[in-house]
């Protein structure tokens, strides 16, 4: 059997898991009745509930034909290299403080982009922490540490 | 003459220098950020929300509606200029805007949709004061069964007017609600979904969800794409429109505010349906023999949605001030943002803060004039602004993001919950899922649950409450027949025509 529309199956699929996961994960908690709801109870509902519509989609997707059903590449390249950014700026904000973490999350996201070019990004992250610091900590007096925790010690 | 009082309490509150200089910044700020390309006002208001925590409630709400309307028109200058609406709700405004740019009128066109803009800004700031005080003794003869109806109403109501396919939004929304669900149940003080994480045990946090859904998954959309845009920078002179143009347009204006004050209201409603509305009601009432014809350039063809969008967009308030329920994304990051000043949304707030809720009524008004006195002697510095390349924008984007999202706890974890989400948004991206349904259903879930429960206290367990009361059953027949109507064949395949020729 071939899949007509993509984008639909897998979403479908994807209701699927994510409804079956809640209900599955929310037996651990009392369901309580109708009148008195434990805990378990709305999440196990939605949970069925959003299986069945995963299902409802899913078949729609194998039987549906469309043009626009294909689903468009996945480029993980980029999305990986914007996220890790983001994730590194989180790693590094307490141990390294505000600036190298700022300096981490801007020289790495703009590598995603085709048109990187090293002695553009510099300036611009100069002017970009720059920026934050002037309005975020000498403006707003945001607490958040500005320099590596052995240095400002 | 109530409606004086409290409009004269509103404007003593709005007009204080503080609130205006918040309002000014809300307003400027959105506006900047609505007209550099990337960003929609979901994605602003998600990113700017942490910075305004430390403000007091009304000062931060003041900000917070000030970005809302100032990213939406400039939304529309993008579109005018760029061919490249800011948000969804200008998409319409480029198919005329743009033309009239090309043929050397992007003044007019800048200047009728500002004229357009205020009228329906102000005229909308009235009715909400007006509407406000009936809906919210209305909303005071509701119980729990009334309220989870009145949410499921909503709900519908959001994703049947809302473009794409019915049961994926509505797919969206429960797991939407589920998500919301995560952290302390209320009730019973147990820990749900939490995985023994305890920065979770408070519930996943709604602006980093917000902003990875919205903003990070729509730079890692953009990053990936090529492409360049053809930008008309140099052509903007004769701001003002001429007599001729203003009284061509002044019946589409009035004709876009009344439409776009009456759609804002609805569940689901807002600027984007009502902008879409007003462009082909404008289009089908000039016919065919329109000069220039509609999508060549024609001025009501600005005019109309421009002032369409932002009555809606005020509209939208109402249901979120007086009943607590958002009609679309936007509101729904305002409930977040009230419930984040420990202001309970619903129709309390009118009686326990009413400097609060009059004052930010009022300076919608405030915010409206503005925009116009920003925008117009401003238009060349916006115009500088859309020369900045994606290159240098996404990674200024992305660090105004992260430490918003650090800010909220002041604790990393709000940024890796941002990342995850932005990853989860880039698969909704692919797999055609709109996440502003998935946000609905996160701010409401807790509200539904509790509702619901209550509900079934009182009925014993009876699930019948819902259809034994007059009006919760009434909500809910209206919702059914929503859902009914667009499934209907017919309907359907208008429905999916009327967003193709609009889109």
């Amino acid at each position: 059997m071939r899949v007509k529309h993509q984008k639909d199956f897998w979403s479908g699929v994807m209701f699927v898991l994510a409804g079956l996961a809640f209900a599955g994960l929310a037996q651990r908690y009392p369901l309580g009745s109708a009148q008195r709801m434990g805990p378990g109870y709305f999440p196990t509902l939605l949970g069925g509930l959003l299986a069945i519509l995963g299902l409802v989609i899913a078949i729609k997707g194998l039987a549906r034909d469309a043009a626009d059903g294909r689903i468009d590449r996945f480029h993980f390249g980029p999305l990986a290299i914007v996220l890790g950014a983001v994730a590194l700026f989180g790693l590094l904000l307490r141990p390294a403080g505000l600036v190298v973490a700022l300096l981490a999350l801007i020289g790495v996201s703009a590598y995603a982009s085709h048109e990187f070019r090293l002695r553009e990004v510099l300036p611009l992250a100069a002017v970009l922490v720059l920026i934050v610091l002037a309005v975020f900590v000498w403006g707003l007096g945001m607490v958040i540490p500005v320099w590596p925790s052995m240095v400002a010690n | 003459m109530e409606l004086l009082n409290h409009l004269a309490l509103g404007l003593a509150t709005a007009l204080t220098l503080k609130n205006l200089l918040y309002c000014f910044a809300g307003t400027l700020i959105g506006t900047l950020i609505g007209v550099l390309p990337g960003l929609g006002p979901v994605a602003t208001l998600a990113m700017l929300l942490p910075f305004t925590y430390v403000l007091e409630p009304t000062s931060a709400l003041i900000m917070l509606a000030g970005i809302y309307y100032g990213a939406q028109y400039g939304g529309s200058t993008t579109a005018i200029l760029v061919n490249l609406p800011g948000e969804a709700s200008s998409v319409v405004t480029c198919l005329d805007g743009y033309q009239m740019a090309r043929r050397g009128r992007a003044g007019a066109a800048l200047g009728i949709a500002a004229v357009g803009s205020f009228f329906a800004g102000s005229v909308a700031t009235l009715l909400i004061a007006a509407f406000a005080l009936p809906l919210v003794e209305l909303a005071f003869k509701f119980g729990p069964a009334e309220y989870f109806s009145l949410m499921v109403l909503g709900l519908v109501g959001a994703v049947v007017l809302a473009s794409g396919s019915l049961v994926k939004a509505i797919a969206m929304i429960v797991l939407g609600l589920l998500l919301g669900l995560v952290g302390t149940d209320v009730n019973s003080g147990v820990v749900r979904f939490a995985f023994d994480v305890p920065e979770l045990t408070d519930g996943i946090g709604f602006v980093a969800v917000a902003m990875g859904l919205f903003a990070f998954a729509e730079i890692a959309v953009n990053v990936e794409k090529r492409g360049r845009r053809e930008v008309f920078t140099d052509a903007v002179t004769h701001l003002w429109p001429t007599r001729a143009d203003l009284k061509e347009a002044a019946p589409a204006i009035a004709r876009g505010t009344a439409l776009g004050s009456v759609l804002g209201i609805l569940p689901g409603g807002g600027a984007l349906l009502a902008s879409f509305a007003s462009y082909s009601m404008e289009k089908k009432l000039a016919g065919a023999g329109a000069t220039p014809p509609f999508g060549q350039g024609n001025i009501r063809g600005v005019a109309g949605p421009e002032s369409a969008n932002n009555a809606g967009a005020q509209t939208s308030f109402i249901p979120m001030l007086t009943l607590g329920i958002p009609p679309n994304a936007v509101m729904a990051l305002m409930i977040g943002a009230m419930t984040i000043h420990n202001i309970q949304p619903g129709p309390q707030v009118m009686s326990s803060n009413p400097a609060l809720f009059w004052g930010l009524i009022a300076s919608m008004w405030v915010g409206n004039l503005m925009l116009v006195v920003l925008n117009l002697p401003l238009i060349g510095i916006w115009v500088q602004l859309l020369r900045v390349p994606y290159k240098w924008l996404y990674p200024a984007i992305l660090t105004f993001c992260c430490i918003g999202a650090y800010s909220i706890n002041n604790n990393p974890f709000d940024v890796y919950v941002t990342a995850v989400f932005g990853a989860v948004g880039y698969l909704f991206y692919k797999l055609d899922c709109e996440p502003a349904p998935l946000i609905l259903g996160f701010i409401l879930g807790p509200m539904m649950e509790e509702n619901l429960r209550r509900a079934l206290l009182l009925s014993r367990g009876d699930a019948s409450v819902f259809f034994t009361r007059p009006l919760s059953l009434a909500l809910l027949l209206l919702a059914a027949a929503l859902v009914l109507l667009v499934a209907l064949p017919a309907i359907k395949s208008r429905r999916e025509q009327a967003f193709r020729d609009s889109g």
